[in-house]
């Protein structure tokens, strides 16, 4: 989509501004229902495509997402703008600078249309902790848009932006990828800095990007990837290069592992069958299958549910009502307490939070205190090193690996808002990629029926440290063939 | 399972406050959480190293320099602090 609109913007047919005017045309059509943006930035991206087309015009150099419009999560710091998390404690936050991959995309003159919605500070997996608004999924009004990118997948799903920024700490771009029926990316931690994003569980989280085709997604991720001396943990020598010139090509010899652990007998059937339908299609294309084990796995789910939240209850311990965002002062809800300054934190922190947020912060305080630190978080990390040596190991034998994003098709609003442990188990198939920090893409692998209603399921690809263009090539080439 | 004191321990460590009904509340979920967490137990970790930097980094440090953001970094810090007087940003006193 990406390459068309710039080839009529190359060649004048169309301006960025018409652009830009036209995806706000369909923002207000169709936004009232989607629920995608908490922040819309009319004026500034008018602004930034009025300078797209300057730039086309001057004959200075162009990149091919100069004048294209997107959406950011509204975790992304941006300059000037409001960026709340979802979260009530941010309500009037103004971002006093960009992040680092909102700067590289002000340099190609990319235009921003709005902010997205999500699980309050990304803590959810179907954007329902947005203390805001509900996003509604665009296949199926009735459902969640997974998440916690929820607002980013649904405005690419519904046409409200060609492309989208989401940031990804246990499958928070690939899982609503997959419930919306796009592609989105998790790319190598380390890839895309980090710097500007609103830390969740800083050795896990990272930027992606979202777009409605592979190609779409290789082009955002060319823009904002390379190391960045604003975020230590960023690798170098991916400075330039551009994922989209690896696509196209045959993946004939390329060998796919079908880790065996995540097609166990419990897996939805309907689900199973499109994932096998997908695996024919890969042999079609000249993939060699080979059924692989992954034997940590089924520890996967607990060992992030102890990391996520240890670290969150530092990354968040920045809340507390004396630097920026809410304050509760009025020493009225806790008498016990004779501090003003104790009053302010319980008080802020109390009703600026929400409630999954408030959980995993005290999970995280639990397994992080004197007495249960050996037990949970030093077991969590030991087990953490084996699940990374697992997939060292498979990828010996294999190229990368398939299964389904997800376990099943996006369920209804409150299926699972009760039960936080059904919740969390959304993300069963996506919390590794983070904790072993690979690679994973999630694409549009065929649909399932449900209530009359066909729903959208994603296929994911785990692949090599640093080797996003081979994930990328295969999902591409299945693209393609369908 | 946790006890409501083990919950008003950890909420006032978080520096959360919680009402009654919230002990209540956490102290069904967070003990479930918790209980999931046992089948870590069964497995054997001994010989197994902590894990470090996930893809291996060390030691990256930028050189550490002065940036002035000038009145203009001021003022967005200033309008983002709840508190604040003249130039000033008033904070609690710790005492």
């Amino acid at each position: 989509m990406i390459r068309e609109l710039h080839e009529k913007l190359v060649a004048g047919e169309e301006t960025s501004v018409g652009l830009t005017e036209r995806y706000f045309a369909t923002i207000s059509e169709k936004d009232d229902t989607v629920g995608a943006y908490l922040t819309l930035l009319h004026e500034e991206a008018l602004k930034e495509a009025s300078a797209a087309d300057a730039r086309f015009r001057s004959g200075r150099p162009v990149d091919v997402l100069t004048g294209i419009p997107g959406a950011i999560k509204d975790n992304i710091c941006m300059r000037g703008v409001r960026t709340t998390a979802a979260s009530k404690i941010l309500d009037n936050y103004i971002a006093p600078y960009d992040a680092t991959v909102i700067a590289k995309l002000r340099e190609i003159d990319a235009v921003m249309l709005g902010k997205t919605n999500m699980d309050e500070f990304a803590m959810g997996s179907s954007t329902e902790t947005s203390a805001y608004q509900k996003t509604r999924n665009p296949a199926d009004a009735e459902r969640v848009p997974g998440g916690s990118s929820g607002g980013s997948a649904a405005a690419v799903a519904a046409d409200e932006a060609v492309w989208a920024l989401g940031s990804d700490t246990g499958g928070s771009i690939r899982q609503p990828a997959s419930f919306c029926g796009v592609v989105g990316l998790k790319p190598t931690y380390g890839r895309v800095s980090r710097y500007g994003l609103l830390a969740m569980a800083s050795s896990l989280d990272q930027i992606g990007p979202f777009g409605k085709t592979v190609e779409d997604v290789a082009i955002v991720f060319s823009r904002i990837a390379g190391s960045d001396s604003y975020d230590a943990t960023t690798a170098a020598a991916t400075e330039g290069k551009l994922f989209e010139e690896y696509l196209g090509r045959s993946i004939a010899g390329v060998t796919i592992g079908i880790p065996k652990e995540y097609f166990s007998e419990s897996l939805d059937s309907r689900v199973r069958k499109v994932a096998e339908q997908a695996i024919e299609r890969f042999k079609a294309l000249g993939a060699n299958i080979r059924e692989v084990t992954l034997p940590h796995s089924s520890y996967a789910l607990p060992v992030y549910y102890i990391l996520m939240p240890s670290e969150v209850s530092s990354n968040l311990a920045r809340f507390d009502g004396i630097k920026y965002g809410l304050s509760i002062n009025d020493q009225k809800d806790s008498e016990a307490v004779t501090s003003a300054l104790l009053e302010t934190y319980l008080d802020t922190r109390r009703h600026g939070f929400g409630s999954e947020v408030k959980r995993r912060i005290m999970l995280g305080t639990y397994t992080l205190s004197a007495g249960y630190y050996d037990a949970y978080y030093q077991k969590a990390q030991k087990v953490r090193s084996l699940i990374r040596r697992d997939f060292e190991e498979v990828f010996k034998e294999v190229d990368m690996v398939f299964s389904p994003t997800t376990p099943e098709a996006a369920f209804r609003f409150g299926a699972k808002t009760d039960d936080p442990l059904k919740m969390y188990l959304s993300d069963i198939y996506t919390v590794t990629a983070n904790l072993a920090g690979v690679p994973g893409i999630s694409f549009p692998m065929g649909m399932i029926e449900e209530d009359g209603k066909q729903l959208p399921i994603g296929g994911q690809l785990m692949g090599k440290w640093f080797d996003e263009e081979t994930l990328l090539a295969v999902a591409d080439a299945f693209e393609r063939q369908a | 399972m946790l006890s409501k004191e083990e919950v008003k321990h950890i909420a006032m460590l978080a520096r959360i406050g919680v009402s009654e009904d919230e002990v209540e509340s956490y102290q069904q979920t967070l003990s479930a959480v918790l209980d999931s967490f046992k089948e870590l137990q069964n497995l054997d970790t001994e010989e197994i190293a902590s894990i470090g930097h996930i893809t291996g980094r060390t030691g990256e440090a930028r050189i550490d320099r002065d940036e002035s953001f000038g009145t203009e970094g001021e003022k967005a810090i200033q309008e983002n602090f709840p508190d604040s007087e003249k130039s000033f940003l008033k904070v609690k006193s710790v005492f």
